[in-house]
């Protein structure tokens, strides 16, 4: 089991899930945790305006999208956000990043189910 | 002082309602400056708004009242034994000859000692003491603010004698914030973060245009309300004069704000058009019950040309007046009340008649308030200084003044 976090553009979220629903449904069901977080990569920021001034703000708002799948289906994750999350064309700087860590255990807090068929 | 004979029953409901108009705005001001903030003093900057009504509230009642608009020491201060408390003034005596009930008179007036040191809060936003600011706001309603409406308002005050026009406040209550304000900063310094060059962006613009709103809103009591000075019924022609000229000040500047951001950086923001409209309504401020409505638009058009430039030279200048009270309130409360001596035709014809008399007593006005409430404010604000200080620890600084003073968060949306 993988937990993939995933970093992308608040406006791409859309278009993520609907990507992800197709890989996804057939067996490993879907499902998602979204937050919204601020940070930045090479991006610097986002210019604000207060009363004719110029304001950057250091950091931008992103979207985070946390998921765990079975083995099987990691590839087809990072497949499915990285098609649907990078910009047109060759993509653009703040288009985000993929994170993959090892799950060690997964529990339904319903059932008590463990493992692969928790997730 | 002619005494009317009887109530009338039109001009007293619409002070009643002016008055209550006016007290809206506060909270109208606390919504307006709240947004401006960051999250973590959006509280103590609403409370210097709100505390305003509990603090000038009482000392009006107590002797504000008095010492504005009681019997005249000299055109100096006013001062009569039965209003000490109020307590020797029937419900039943009327204002002068205004055929409205003094108390009346005495709220509405009240409403405006009550917002005027309030304006003043905008700029020591996230940085001054609370305990210094509750003290500084009843000093300067006291020693500055009653005097100068003396001199203004009371037909005895020896500015109102010298002819200078200022029909809702501009000299009383927008300069005298205004310069009051930017001394008050000066005093402070900027903002420890603000000094450090971290960007600083409102917590809340919905709050700001909330406000703005209602700030306009509550400035038709403001400045058609004021109408009682000068005619009677005080529910009359000048009371609609002073409303259109209201909604064509604040509705040209607001456009004209929008105008001059569009070319300045290409967009038109929410808050540029809530500081326009801010901006119109100060300027119209001295002049409502003076002009036309056409020289209403080319004021509050002037009002943000200026305003913008004024707010952009703060940056250059290095002070930190955090929610621009001196760029807006005094630099829109000068022009104002200068160009009242140009466009006014009622009691007195301006200086676009070709007679300049009124343009000097106006720039005379404006004079006396700068040094007055400038030198006040700083005597009062060297005083404090040394006793109480003005500034908050650089830690309540950082953690936010709302924790820090009040014991309490503005937000948690995320508790359920």
């Amino acid at each position: 089991m993988k937990m993939i976090i995933a970093i992308i553009r608040p406006e791409r979220l859309e278009a993520v899930e609907e990507a992800l629903r197709a890989v996804l449904d057939e067996a490993d069901h879907y499902r998602l945790t979204v937050d919204t977080v601020e940070g930045h990569g090479r991006q610097e920021g986002e210019v604000e305006l207060f009363r004719g001034q110029k304001v950057r703000n250091p950091r931008v708002q992103k979207t985070r999208i946390s998921i765990g799948v079975n083995d099987a289906y990691v590839e087809k994750t990072i497949g499915a956000i990285v098609k649907a999350a990078r910009s047109e064309g060759a993509g653009q700087v703040g288009d985000g990043k993929i994170f993959v860590t090892p799950l060690e255990e997964v529990v339904r807090i319903r059932t008590g189910e463990r493992g692969s068929q928790a997730i | 002082m002619n005494e009317a004979a009887t109530i009338d029953s039109g001009s007293t409901a619409w002070m009643l309602a002016s008055s209550a108009m006016v007290l809206l705005m506060v909270p109208g001001l606390a919504l307006f400056y709240g947004g401006m903030v960051r999250r973590k003093n959006v509280l103590t900057t609403m409370m210097m708004s709100f505390v305003a009504m509990a603090i000038i509230g009482v000392q009006w009642v107590l002797i504000g009242y008095g010492l504005a608009f009681g019997q005249s020491l000299g055109g100096w201060l006013g001062w009569s034994s039965e209003l000490w408390g109020l307590a020797g003034l029937p419900h039943t005596r009327l204002y002068a000859d205004k055929a409205i009930p003094e108390l009346v008179f005495v709220m509405f007036q009240g409403k405006f000692a009550i917002i005027t040191p309030a304006l003043i809060s905008g700029a020591v936003a996230e940085r001054m003491k609370f305990r210094s600011y509750v003290i500084f706001i009843l000093l300067w309603a006291t020693f500055i603010y009653c005097p100068l409406a003396h001199w203004v308002w009371a037909s005895e005050g020896w500015l109102c004698k010298l002819g200078v026009l200022d029909f809702a406040g501009g000299t009383v209550v927008h300069i005298a914030a205004g310069i009051s304000a930017l001394v008050l900063a000066l005093l402070l310094g900027p903002r420890r973060d603000v000094q450090r060059g971290q960007p600083v962006l409102p917590n809340n613009l919905v709050l700001t245009l909330t406000g703005a709103g209602l700030l306009w809103f509550g400035w038709f009591g403001f400045n058609a309300g004021s109408a009682v000075a000068v005619e009677h019924p005080v529910a009359g022609g000048v009371a609609g004069l002073a409303f259109t000229t209201t909604q064509s000040a604040a509705a040209a500047a607001g456009l004209m704000w929008m105008l001059v951001e569009r070319w300045h950086h290409g967009k038109m923001t929410s808050l540029g058009l809530a500081s326009g409209i801010v901006a119109g309504l100060v300027a119209v401020t001295p002049a409502a019950g003076h002009i036309h409505p056409w020289a209403a638009l080319v004021l509050g058009a002037l009002a943000s040309l200026v305003c913008y430039w004024a707010v952009q030279l703060k940056s250059k200048l290095g002070y930190d007046d955090s929610l621009d009270a001196f760029g807006v309130h005094g630099v829109g409360g000068i022009l104002g009340a200068l160009l009242t001596g140009v466009f006014c035709f009622t009691p007195v014809a301006g200086a676009l008649s070709g007679d300049f008399t009124q343009l000097g007593k106006q720039a005379i006005g404006v004079l006396v308030a700068l040094v007055f409430a400038g030198l006040g404010t700083l005597v009062l604000g060297l005083l404090l200084k040394w006793t109480v200080g003005l500034r908050t620890t650089e830690a309540a600084e950082r953690e936010g003044l709302d924790l820090h003073v009040h014991g309490e968060r503005g937000y948690h949306f995320d508790q359920t």
